[in-house]
């Protein structure tokens, strides 16, 4: 039973989401003795053969203008043309934007179990059963499928990118019936040479303590020397001192990058909803006694003005930056 | 203007996550329940609002639950909406809910269906393409703004490091996020209208459950914070480098 792929794509350049999707849909072949096959959608300017590097042989490419922006439902059409031809019985999706689209329509094409926000292999010991993130990160369900065609759509940054060797992809062009789409994208407004938050290693975050917008300065600086995307609490959103798409928590985006730095933010649950899945948590709050430090690694009791320029200053020195 | 729009029943935001029975069931003892957030502040109230600019507009409300869903269904009839549904069955398997969904869909015919983003308590984000699949309807996920422009919606997504503007005509599936409306409370007149407006109850139609839930797991409690005094934050960047190994 091939195990199929789903390879995102944004203008032209494969997700980092993908390169994880990729990773686990390759070990749970190898978990079941089968093989791995990658299917990827519109116009592609990366090199889709490295992608064998990650354990991927086969990748099908359905390269039709009609397939450079997104329509969920036209892209699950495509899908399940391919889905049918390599009889796939498992296909994974990463749980982004595209897998939170496009998965939830093909569960319902092929009448398939879909698990969404795994965070784990699948267990099939007895039957096939996924843990997946559950109470916005608060706990995990395990979820057993029980459909002869299974989806999964896997967490991002929740399974390690995996290199298993220098092999190149074989290419395959798929001759796909592709409708015409009816979502018509107008307009792609991207914040520019950022990293984005969804896809950050690491997030430096500000809150409310940090007393209004023209204080950033410090930590955007800190974001840049990190190399980390900057994020924020739902009050500072709220207040407009940073855009809406910067606030985490349980009514904003949740992420779990590798490390998150929280600077004056109090550690609301809601707020920590949305963070606590991160690596490692680092919180510095000059309230002992905020709530954030019983969910951190690493803690400062202090003032942020004076502690963040000194870490910034740290961070210089240890990268060997300017 | 028919407009359907999809309400869940979730735990408060605030509640002690904890389960039961073998670790099978969440444990509902002094459990606080609301509308879904992403229900009741951005589907809802957008639903709202586009009645507000067009009186020729109906909200009807859909809950898949038991009986006890019956005040949160009530609470978002005192919001706004003009008549709800409840499909009187379980809530566990995503597509068994989308199917009942569905089919409330068929029957009213419907221009435009609102779900939330996704449930805080079950994290699926699946209903709404679901349904779309169901009704043969284009779905926008993860929406941020939405306009209509007669038989046209503008809606704005959410797409990775920023967003996308799109075109669609209707019918059509939209989950809903923040900046989709601005929260608002029930008043008074709200309250006492929503006792007198229609509650149906439906049986489920005949669908299968794909999935089942086996059991919970709480995460690992954390060791415990490391503090690093003030004066030394060099030490912090050190562990993170070289204890942690994040950057
Ligand atoms: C249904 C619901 C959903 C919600 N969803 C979200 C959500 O998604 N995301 C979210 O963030 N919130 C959410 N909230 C709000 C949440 O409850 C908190 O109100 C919010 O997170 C607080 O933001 P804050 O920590 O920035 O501000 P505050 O709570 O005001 O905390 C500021 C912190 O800064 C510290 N501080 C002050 N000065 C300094 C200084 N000089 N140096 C260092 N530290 C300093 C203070 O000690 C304090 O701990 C939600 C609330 C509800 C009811
Ligand atoms: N039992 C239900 N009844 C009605 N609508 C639901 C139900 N469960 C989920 N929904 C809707 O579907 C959205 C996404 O839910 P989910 O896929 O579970 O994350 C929710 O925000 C609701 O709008």
């Amino acid at each position: 039973m091939p195990v199929l792929i789903f390879i995102d794509q944004s203008e032209g350049h494969i997700k980092k989401a993908s390169l994880e999707a990729i990773s686990y849909g390759v070990a749970v072949a190898k978990q079941s003795g089968d093989t791995a096959e990658g299917i990827i959608l519109g116009k592609v300017t990366d090199d889709i053969t490295a992608l064998g590097k990650y354990g991927l042989l086969k990748i099908h490419h359905i390269d039709n203008e009609a397939l450079n922006h997104l329509d969920a439902q036209v892209f699950t059409h495509v899908i399940a043309q391919v889905v049918e031809v390599v009889k796939a019985k498992l296909v994974i999706f990463s749980n982004n934007v595209d897998g939170k689209s496009i998965a939830p329509r093909l569960s319902v094409t092929l009448k398939a179990g879909l698990v969404s926000g795994a965070v784990a292999l699948p267990d099939i010991s007895n039957g096939f059963v996924v843990k997946k993130s559950v109470f916005s990160g608060k706990a995990f369900a395990n979820i057993a499928i029980n459909s002869d065609i299974k989806i999964i759509a896997l967490n991002p940054n929740s399974y390690e990118v995996a290199v298993a060797g220098d092999a190149k992809a074989e290419v395959l062009l798929f001759n796909a019936q592709v409708a015409a789409a009816k979502v018509k994208v107008t307009n792609v407004n991207k914040v520019k040479g950022d990293v984005p938050l969804s896809e950050a290693d690491i997030v430096v975050s500000g809150g409310r303590g940090l007393k209004g917008p023209e204080n950033w300065g410090m930590i955007e600086e800190l974001a840049r020397v990190l190399g980390a995307a900057t994020a924020c609490s739902r009050p500072v959103a709220d207040a407009h001192w940073r855009p809406h798409h910067e606030h985490v928590g349980q009514t904003g985006l949740a992420i779990a990058p590798n490390l998150y730095i929280a600077i004056g933010i109090s550690g609301a649950i809601q707020h920590l909803a949305g963070v606590n899945r991160s690596k490692t948590i680092v919180v510095i709050n000059k309230d002992p006694e905020a709530p954030f430090f019983k969910a951190a690694d690493y803690g400062i009791v202090g003032d942020a003005f004076e502690i963040v320029p000194k870490i910034i200053e740290e961070v210089k020195k240890v990268k060997g930056v300017a | 203007m028919k407009i359907l729009v999809c309400i869940s029943k979730s735990p408060d935001t605030t509640a002690k996550i904890a389960f039961t029975d073998n670790s099978t069931k969440f444990a509902t003892d002094g459990v606080q329940w609301i509308i879904n957030p992403y229900d009741e502040w951005y589907a809802l109230v957008r639903a709202i609002e586009l009645k507000e600019k067009d009186s020729a507009t109906t909200i009807h409300l859909v809950t898949v639950g038991t009986a006890d869903a019956e005040p949160i269904i009530r609470k978002a009839l005192a919001l706004g909406g003009d008549e709800a549904i409840r499909i009187n069955a379980d809530s566990n398997d995503s597509y068994f809910i989308a199917t009942q969904i569905a089919e409330v869909a068929k029957q009213g015919g419907y221009d435009l269906l609102f779900t939330g983003k996704e449930t805080i308590d079950f994290n699926g984000s699946s209903i709404g393409g679901m349904v779309a699949e169901c009704l043969d309807m284009p779905y926008i996920a993860l929406a941020i703004k939405f306009d209509l422009e007669g038989n046209k919606a503008n809606v704005t997504r959410e797409i990775e490091g920023g967003e996308e503007v799109c075109e669609v005509n209707l019918p059509v599936v939209i989950s809903c996020q923040k900046g989709m409306a601005e929260a608002r409370i029930p008043n008074m007149r709200g309250i006492m209208a929503a006792r007198t407006k229609p509650l149906k109850v439906l049986e489920p139609v005949a669908a299968d459950q794909l999935t089942a839930i086996v059991n919970f797991e709480l995460p690992p409690a954390k060791a415990g914070v490391k503090l690093i005094p003030a004066d030394n934050p060099a030490e912090l960047v050190r562990l993170l480098h070289e204890e942690a190994k994040v950057f």
